[in-house]
């Protein structure tokens, strides 16, 4: 892998955020309005609710971690889909950046804009609602580890489907989100779910990052194993990804969507 | 004698649409060679494969020696690309862009690049300018700086000179033929303007229905179908029945 070629996919976006300040501002707006909203449920629960008033600020707490999962992943498909909307997918393939250097800058990349958002938003929690994230110790590393490795590997995924059926994939992208939510028991615990549903959920690694992060809250206990089991479905989910991608490459080359895609 | 650009049996299939068929042609070093055709004949298609954009079904692609699918990375370090349908980040500034490029293509040197390309080019006003508020030649001679950021010794070119007015259009075939003479690169111009393959053209391949159905310099060409000019030559042979079907 060539550093300077990463470093010249990330300078391409650095400049297209750091250009604009309406973008910058959408970067903070959406975080920061989300935080604040679920900072005052958060508030209305604590004090209406014999679960949630052991922890005041457990929901905004899964709020900020859901938030960086999902800026992540949308941060990442925003950055493959900028080149689409630009018409500068076409100069990208034909430079001769390997695709593990395009997913490593782009993985960089989706980084910070997820923490450009999110970082005013944490801020504002303390003295707004009294909570700190960091209440959560020394496992926050781990926790938004996971959730960042899990947000990269979505970003992926819709990015080889974008590679692969173009850009008619592209509503997938906004939606896969909403989609897996629901099993990532982010603001209730998984006993909430149906059966069948729990089975599903156990195979995504957001039940075990929310299971502990509730768990840290509220018995001030970790389960080491959680975030263990959390690392490793992650890891297989991201070989999935990265070899779809490359699958989904090698597809688009034959079937012509590149060139369809780049004009 | 070496070429820079071998294309062998080159095939091309979408589901049953023949889209290249068996497309055979090679470029020599400092040459340009024109690729006419009318609209769906192919030549988009070939020149994906040329970029690596697309696999090709049958046939083989070398440049400078090396085989294709076998040295992409390496094969795309040493050509590049411009055309119309094809556009820099808008947002950025014209220098921003190069910087990226230059980049993306590990460039040595790049701030001595860009002030030589940008005094060819006559960039100077522009470098600090939104690339998408600039006027279509302006783009033009920044996709340009570009398409020759990594100082490449072949360029393939996608109607370089289309919706430009005549001097800017005139100003880009000039410096074309200047850069290639000066740095000996292979070219590959496919264009439907025919005044502008004759001038830069020696020798031209004419493309129908996935096949090269006739090939030469202008001058034979014209003679040998009893033709006043090249564009005569291009509607007889796309208006006639393909006689290789």
């Amino acid at each position: 892998m060539n550093l300077i070629r990463i470093y010249g996919l990330f300078l391409r976006h650095f400049y297209l955020i750091t250009r604009s300040f309406p973008r910058i501002l959408d970067l903070i707006y959406w975080p920061t309005i989300q935080i604040t909203l679920w900072g005052f449920i958060s508030n209305f629960f604590a004090t209406y609710s014999t679960y949630y008033n052991n922890a005041v600020g457990i929901i905004l707490t899964c709020a900020i971690l859901y938030d960086f999962l999902f800026r992540t992943s949308i941060g990442f498909n925003m950055l493959f889909l900028e080149e689409i909307w630009s018409r500068n997918f076409t100069n990208l393939f034909i430079s001769p950046m390997k695709i593990s250097e395009i997913i490593t800058s782009l993985i960089g990349t989706a980084l910070i804009r997820a923490l450009i958002g999110l970082v005013p938003a944490i801020l504002l929690t303390s003295p707004l609602f009294g909570v700190s994230i960091l209440n959560l110790g020394i496992n926050l590393f781990f926790l938004f580890l996971s959730l960042y490795i899990f947000g990269i590997t979505l970003g992926i995924l819709v990015s080889a489907g974008l590679l692969r059926f173009g850009p008619s994939f592209e509503n997938i992208a906004w939606s896969t989100m909403f989609l897996i939510a629901p099993f990532g028991c982010i603001y209730y615990p998984v006993e909430i779910l149906p059966e069948i549903f729990q089975k599903i959920a156990y195979c995504m690694p957001l039940v075990y990052v929310f299971e502990e992060a509730r768990r840290i809250l509220v018995e001030q206990s970790v389960n080491i194993e959680n975030i263990y089991k959390a690392f490793i479905i992650n890891i297989i989910y991201l070989t999935v990804a990265i070899s779809l991608f490359y699958y989904s490459f090698d597809k688009a080359r034959k079937k012509g969507t590149l060139i369809n895609i780049g004009e | 004698m070496t070429y820079l650009v071998e294309v062998n049996n080159l095939k091309k299939n979408y589901s049953s649409k023949e889209a290249v068929r068996n497309v055979t042609f090679n470029i020599k070093e400092n040459e340009i060679l024109g690729l006419l055709g009318p609209n769906g004949c192919g030549k988009t298609t070939t020149i994906g494969m040329l970029l690596g954009l697309l696999k090709p079904t049958g046939g083989e692609i070398k440049i400078d020696n090396m085989n294709f699918e076998k040295n992409r990375i390496e094969i795309l370090s040493k050509i590049n690309f411009i055309s119309p349908y094809i556009e820099l980040p808008k947002k950025l500034t014209v220098k921003q862009n190069l910087i990226v490029y230059g980049k993306l293509y590990n460039i040595k040197n790049l701030k001595e690049r860009i002030e030589y390309l940008t005094e060819k080019l006559r960039l100077n006003e522009l470098l600090n300018r939104i690339t998408g508020e600039l006027s279509s030649g302006q783009k033009n001679r920044a996709s340009l700086a570009k398409a020759l950021i990594n100082k490449p010794q072949v360029l393939f070119l996608d109607e370089p000179t289309a919706s430009l007015d005549p001097e800017v259009g005139d100003f880009v075939r000039t410096f074309l033929e200047t850069y290639k003479q000066e740095n000996k690169i292979s070219i590959l111009l496919a264009s439907h303007n025919m005044n502008e393959v004759s001038r830069l053209c020696k020798s031209v391949l004419m493309m129908k229905n996935g096949q090269i159905i006739d090939n030469g310099s202008p001058e034979s060409l014209i003679a040998k179908h009893g033709r006043k000019n090249l564009e005569e030559v291009f509607l007889k042979l796309s208006r006639s029945k393909n006689e290789l079907d």
